[in-house]
Parts: structure tokens; sequence; C-alpha cells
């Protein structure tokens, strides 16, 4: 077996709320291999955003081991893990996280300011990926000025123009109505062919569905499967049912 | 990422807050401009007091008694000075105020009563007529010289010159006319009427000589002249060395220009402070940016902007804010000084020095009060930042 790209080993996070001690992931182990394009699904509060955290390299564990491309991001100090952040790592946000203030050709150039790149390159690299996003010609465009979906694809465009290891999508679509969330995870599926790893992060069974792969993440615990086999309907029913409660 | 970058974001983000990136530098602004303007007008002024000073003359002694009871000078006495190899001219002096009148004119001047030397000595210059001769005083001839305001004053019309003015109620004629010399440190060199000693003496019934003016042969000899003529008067007076000082005009230059460097400090020192409270308001400002952009500084962290990188683009922006807010206070501390020459004709001094040390000041305020907003920012969590609306 070849070795994973990521894997993530008797992960363990807790932290403090109001006096309260919430395991937020308790003793969670996940491999992700080349090709794959996995979603993550459970309702708010099952540690999915922690998870989430983890994964993207935004916060550090308590216990246990994450290996990415066999480094330990565990040991990693701030430095290193900016660097991981914008090398490996593709961010789509539910809210897209464009900055406004910037035109949609800007957002998508930003890592790879972070990277150091010339702006001769910078800028090939980004119209590049605006094009296979299909937003050549709105480059001068503000984020104000683009539509939800288009926005969307911008952020998709910015994650991909540090060719990253792993697009990480954290409620890609919850923003957005269906035609347009579909067009996005059809975008997102163009990509898995093309070869990136996708990691997809949601509480909608339907959107998950469209993954190769589905785990299901539950009060800190992780079950392969969508845990089809521990409660095949109440996948759907509960987080449909704790998203109405939002 | 590189320092170019950053400043192109910084200058970026400058630009689309215009109104507030202006209302930040207000403060660096008016800091920079009142140092410049400050440090201008009192250099200015030191150098137009040593100017006017030096205008009188290098070569110039000054002897004054301050107590006329116990040191009286008499008009032999001068001889012994005039005795001095490095001495060239004396020119007694014997001052009071009198009331001159021509017609419907009148004037109350001052008057002094002094030898021929005393046009060489002061270095004045007639507009008209002649000056006082030896045989005007050795006769006590009734002649006087007006300076130039007392003419006007006194002959609006006509010309002074071979007319009667009436001095306390003494008719004496008008020989000659002075060229204006302006105002000298507050008193005006040109409200005079110059009389001979003997004459002057016995108009306002004083024989005292109050001043002695004394011109030395040459600048280099000045310190030297002072000297003997400190060996001559303690001969006369010996042991009232406290009734009278002696002093040269480099003296005088040097006690002058020392007060008003005192007082180009304490204006420089004062809108020093104004800049530094400037610096505060840009850290004021930087703060609450930092805050309002948490969800920025949130993004630009989860797309591998590392620590350097925010700090560094908050701490640039900052110092482009007070260097830019440098640069106009240092057209605007010009402009304003320009005004103020031409229009409330003060005597303004430009310095480079100046502006560069403001401007330098206030890039190291930028500095020492963006380094704190900055160093908030580069800590904030991202996991946070990203979730703050």
């Amino acid at each position: 077996m070849t070795q994973p790209v990521i894997e993530i080993k008797n992960l363990t996070k807790t932290y403090e709320l109001g006096g309260e001690t919430i395991h937020a992931l308790e003793d969670v182990s996940l491999h992700i291999n080349d090709g794959d394009f996995i979603s993550i699904i459970g309702p708010s509060g099952s540690g999915k955003s922690t998870f989430m955290n983890m994964i993207g390299c935004l916060d550090k564990p308590d216990s246990g081991e994450y290996l990415i491309e066999g480094k330990n991001v565990a040991k990693m100090n701030d430095n290193e893990l900016a660097t991981i952040r914008n090398v490996k790592i593709g961010f789509i946000f539910q809210n897209f996280n464009l900055l406004n203030k910037l035109t949609a050709l800007e957002n998508v150039e930003l890592p790879l300011i972070y990277r150091g790149l010339s702006a001769k390159d910078r800028k090939e690299k980004a119209l590049s990926c605006l094009k296979l996003v299909g937003l050549e010609d709105r480059w001068g465009h503000l984020p104000t000025q683009l539509s939800g979906g288009q926005q969307q694809r911008v952020a998709i465009a910015r994650a991909l123009a540090g060719d990253p290891t792993v697009l990480l999508a954290d409620e890609p679509t919850g923003a957005l109505d269906s035609k347009t969330s579909n067009d996005v995870l059809q975008l997102l599926k163009q990509l898995n062919e093309k070869g990136h790893i996708i990691v997809l992060i949601t509480h909608d069974l339907e959107v998950a569905k469209q993954a190769k792969r589905i785990v299901r993440i539950h009060d800190g615990q992780l079950y392969e499967n969508g845990g089809d086999w521990f409660e095949p309907n109440r996948i759907y029913q509960d987080g449909l049912k704790e998203y109405q409660k939002q | 990422m590189n320092l170019i970058e950053s400043i192109k974001m910084a200058l970026k983000s400058i630009r689309n807050n215009k109104l507030r990136s202006f209302l930040t530098m207000l403060g660096i602004i008016i800091g920079v401009a009142s140092v410049i303007t400050l440090v201008g007008v009192g250099q200015g002024s030191s150098k137009s007091v040593t100017d006017e000073i030096g205008s009188l003359g290098t070569n110039l002694l000054t002897l004054s008694v301050t107590d006329t009871d116990s040191v009286q000078l008499e008009e032999d006495d001068l001889g012994r000075f005039e005795e001095l190899n490095t001495i060239a001219e004396v020119a007694p002096i014997v001052s009071g105020r009198v009331l001159a009148k021509y017609g419907e004119n009148s004037a109350q001047v001052s008057i002094t009563g002094t030898t021929s030397s005393y046009l060489s000595v002061r270095g004045l210059s007639l507009s008209q007529g002649r000056f006082l001769s030896d045989m005007d005083d050795e006769l006590r001839q009734k002649v006087v010289v007006l300076g130039a305001d007392t003419a006007d004053t006194l002959f609006p019309r006509a010309n002074p010159l071979d007319e009667s003015v009436k001095i306390n109620g003494v008719s004496y004629k008008v020989v000659g006319v002075l060229q204006s010399i302006g105002s000298s440190l507050g008193s005006s060199g040109d409200s005079v009427i110059i009389a001979p000693l003997s004459t002057t003496q016995r108009l306002i019934q004083d024989t005292t000589i109050g001043t002695v003016y004394l011109n030395a042969e040459n600048s280099d000899s000045v310190n030297f002249a002072k000297l003997q003529v400190q060996g001559v008067m303690t001969t006369l007076f010996p042991n009232m060395s406290d009734a009278y000082s002696i002093s040269s005009q480099e003296d005088l230059m040097e006690t002058m220009s020392s007060v008003s460097d005192t007082m180009t400090l304490m204006l420089g020192g004062i809108a020093s402070i104004s800049l530094l409270v400037g610096g505060i308001g840009v850290m004021n400002i930087m703060l609450v940016s930092v805050s309002e952009r948490t969800k920025e500084i949130g993004i630009r962290k989860a797309i591998g902007a590392k620590r350097k990188s925010i700090l560094l683009q908050f701490l640039i922006e900052a110092v482009v804010l007070s260097m830019i807010g440098g640069l106009i206070g240092i057209l605007l501390g010009y402009g304003v000084s320009k005004g103020l020459e031409v229009f409330a004709s003060m005597t303004i001094s430009y310095s480079l020095n100046v502006a560069l040390f403001s401007f330098l000041f206030s890039c190291a305020i930028g500095i020492i009060f963006g380094v704190f907003p900055a160093n908030k920012a580069s800590k904030l969590d991202p996991i946070l930042a990203l979730r703050q609306e």
C-alpha cells in the first residue's frame, strides 16, 4: 500500500468553554489517499469544525499524530504551519471569505504573494486558475460585483492557485442556491478527476453523497462509510434537524 | 513576501480608506508643520538679531556706565582712550529726552550729544547736509542733525536743511539729516536728534557721559582693545568695576543668540510633543483598523500568511502613513513659513536639517507606534479571526 497523503492517528482535541471541558475530538484516525474525494458529514457541534481546522493546519492537536505527506504537523511552529497552509492546503469557505477591496484577480494572487512569486508569474498563474473556473473575463471585478456562485468560484480559483495537495472545502454550498450549488459541486468533481484531493465538509447528506467516500463525525468520534452500518437513516435527519435548529 | 509587495499593499489600503488615512495623518502633518514653522521662526529671529548686531560693526566696543554717581567720565578722560593704540575713534554720548518743535509740528525725541566721530563709529550715513564738526562742539554751536523719522515728523513737506527747530524752547539750526537705519532691537534709531556734546550737556543740564562708543582699529584687535579700555577704566576708577561695563558686539551677539537658541529649542520641543501626540493618533487608528480587519487577517493567515507578513503589512501601513504625513507636513510647514514671511514680515530661516529631522522623526514615530497594533494583528488566532464577521 502506498503512503497516504494525510494520515491522522489517534487525534484528540479538547478545549475549555465556559468552565466546561469539551472533547471536540476523541481518538480520531483517518487516512486520505491520493485522488480521494472525501466528504466529512456531521451535525453542528459534532467536532466537524474542529476537525476541519486540524486538517487545515489552523489548529494543533492535543495528542495524536497528523502527518501530511509524511510530515508531522503537530510538531510544527506557527511559521511552518503557515507555510503548510500556503503550499499544501487550499481553503474554500462557506461564505467565500474573499477580500472585498481586492479584485478577483488580486484575490486569487494572494496565496502566491505570500509564497513570494514575481508579479508576472503571479498574474499568469492566477489568470489560468480563473480560466479553469470559467471566470477569466471577470478578473477585474470586485467580489461585491459578482454573484454568490461566481464569488465561490473565485474562492476555488484562489484555493487552486497555490497548487495545493488538498482542497479543503467547508460547506462550500452552504450559502448558495441549489443550482449554483450543483455547479460548484460539479466543478469540485472535475477538479478531483484532474487529480486534486478534495475534502468536503458538510452537514448535508445530498452534498456529501457527491463524494467518493463519506465519513461521519458524531460527538467527537469518526466513523467510516458515513456510519452507514451504524444508523443509516439518522445521518440525513440529524443533519437537517440540527441545521433547522440554527 | 517582499518589501515592495508590502508597500504596494499598504498604499492600496491607504487609498481604500482615504478619509480615515487623512485623519490619521493629520496629527503627523500638524506636528511636522509646526516643528518646521516654529523652529524656522526661532532660527529666523536669531539670525535677524545677529545680523542686526553685526551690521552695527564688529569693531565696536561699548562702555556703558551703570552707576553715574560713582563713575563720572570727564572729557579729559576720553583722551586717554584715544591714546590707546588699538582704539581708532571714541564717541562719548550724553543722552536725554527733549521736545522738538517746528512751526506746528512737534515731537518728543531722544537727543544724543556727541562728537564728530559718532558718525563713523556707529557706521551711520547722511542723506543730506553735513554732520557735526569738532568746531561745533568747541564753540557750543546750536546746530543739530536730525534722524530720518524726526525730520519727517517735523518737516513733513519742507526741506529741514538750514531751518531752525525749537528744542525745549531754544532755536537750533538743522545742518544735516541722517539716512534711515530702521529700528534695532526694539528702539528706533531714526527718532533722534544729534547735537554737539557741549551743547547737549547745557541743554539737558546734565554733564554725565553715560555711554562711550569706541571703535577698535580692526575686528581682530577688538578683544585686546577691550582689555586695554578695561585697564584705563581700572586706573581711572579703581575698585569700581561694578559701576560700568565694557562689551563688544561679539558679547552682545553671543548673549542674544543664546537667548534665541533657547527659544528655538523650546518652540521645537513643544512642536515635537505635538508630533508625538500625532504618533499616538496613528497608533489609535491602527488599532481600530486591526480590529476592523480581523476577518481579513484571518483570511490572509488561512491562505498562508506568516506572522511576519501580517506584522510587516500593518507596520508598513503605519510607517507609510507617517511618511506621507511627514511629507505633507513639510510642504505645509514651508507654506506656513512662507506665508508668515510674506504677510507678517517675519524673518524665517529655512533649514534642510530641520525638515529632514522632522521627517525622520515622523517615520520613527510611525515605526514605534505601529509596532504595537501590528504585533497585535500578527498574533490573532486565525480560527477566531475567521469566525468574526
